[in-house]
């Protein structure tokens, strides 16, 4: 049986995308037998973060209407073998997805992967209710910054009241909080929310905080996810998000300023 | 901190007000999410029934539904006008 993993947030453009892949790619490293699904139907964008956009032939619509068969729409990628990518369809349908259709390939899934892994759209409409809707766990992205966090709050109200599991008076998801795009410098400089502030509204374990860095933007660009990119912090900080979502006890290393100089310390900043 | 900052203004910090903003209205959006949903329509019914006999604002009513750990508060509070007959209390009605 599979672990399903939604990687939500609400409000758009926070890196839901950019984290799915990584941590897609994190777990299969690790030899866990991994899919990551798409489920921006219309707007699909994972293929491109995953670099496999030439070679997408059916889609998780085509799997969902049987007019594929789950295995002829499964990618697997080129880096790692125990990693595939289920497609978003381009259909501009928005009922497209249903809930016994996505039931149903999930639970196929299920018999085959160790971790599913849901990459949900913006906003709180069908397609993002979907990808929460069967999940075991919750990945809530933020960014340091208002309109972010309000989101990823309103999102944690949908998890706990709307899910499968909550209508089935189960245990709840699994709620983490990975929060990206963060600056250390703007935060001693007290112009940005700092972890703990985050951390205080949200009330939710720490995943991780992924530093803000040119390596995420590099990384799309090539169609590389960024964990694979060892040498930037954005890609240590994710390897560390996987190493704690499996259990590892890990010390959060990118949210204080890297040193400086003593002229730099002596005049502040 | 560096020497510099010492001389720099006391303007509250930009983060600061962002978490103090966002403390008050993720606390008001979790107590409107908890909230039954019959919670708006009878705010509505009380206001028109209270009008029969006082003259009160729109915003002069506001209903709270609280929960502790085996029972439920529904916190019922009205604002009556100051003038007119002398009533300047502020009822408050608890029920369970």
């Amino acid at each position: 049986m599979a672990r399903i993993i939604v990687v939500t947030s609400g409000k758009g453009g926070v890196g839901k995308t950019t984290t799915a892949a990584s941590l897609a790619m994190g777990l299969a490293l690790r030899g866990n037998r991994t899919a990551v699904i798409d489920f921006d139907v219309g707007l699909r964008n994972l293929d491109l973060i995953m670099g496999c956009e030439r070679r997408v032939v059916y889609d998780f619509v085509n799997v969902i209407n049987q007019e594929a068969h789950l295995r002829q729409a499964l990618i697997r990628d080129k880096r790692c073998e125990d990693l595939y990518i289920l497609p978003a369809s381009q259909t501009r349908d928005k009922e497209a997805l249903t809930k016994e259709g996505v039931g149903r390939v999930l639970e196929e899934m299920s018999e085959e992967f160790d971790y599913v892994i849901c990459d949900s759209p913006a906003g709180i409409e069908k397609g993002a209710f979907l990808a929460m809707y069967y999940a075991d766990d919750a990945i809530v992205v933020s960014n340091p910054e208002v309109s972010s966090v309000r989101d990823a709050d309103r999102m944690i109200g949908i998890l706990s009241s709307k899910s499968r599991r909550a209508e089935l008076g189960e245990e709840p998801i699994k709620e983490h909080l990975l929060l990206t795009r963060y600056d250390p410098k703007r935060v001693e400089r007290g112009e940005m929310l700092s972890v703990d502030d985050v951390l205080e509204i949200l009330a939710l374990p720490l995943l991780g905080v992924i530093p803000e860095s040119q390596a995420v933007l590099n990384a799309s660009n090539e169609g590389i996810p960024v964990i694979l990119d060892e040498k930037s912090n954005a890609g240590q900080a994710y390897r560390d998000a996987v190493a704690r979502y499996l259990g590892e006890d890990l010390p959060q290393r990118f949210i204080r300023p890297e040193r400086k100089g003593l002229i730099g310390r002596l005049f502040g900043g | 901190m560096g020497l510099l900052s010492y001389f720099r203004s006391a303007r509250p910090k930009s983060a600061q007000v962002a978490k103090e903003r966002l403390q008050i209205l993720v606390a008001h959006e979790r107590q409107m999410r908890d909230a039954p949903s019959y919670l708006p329509q009878m705010q509505r019914e009380l206001l028109a029934v209270i009008r029969k006999y006082v003259h009160v604002n729109d915003d002069a009513i506001s209903i709270q539904m609280e929960q502790d750990d085996n029972h439920e508060i529904l916190e019922v509070n009205i604002v009556l006008p100051e003038d007119g007959a002398g009533r300047t209390k502020t009822p408050e009605l608890r029920g369970n």
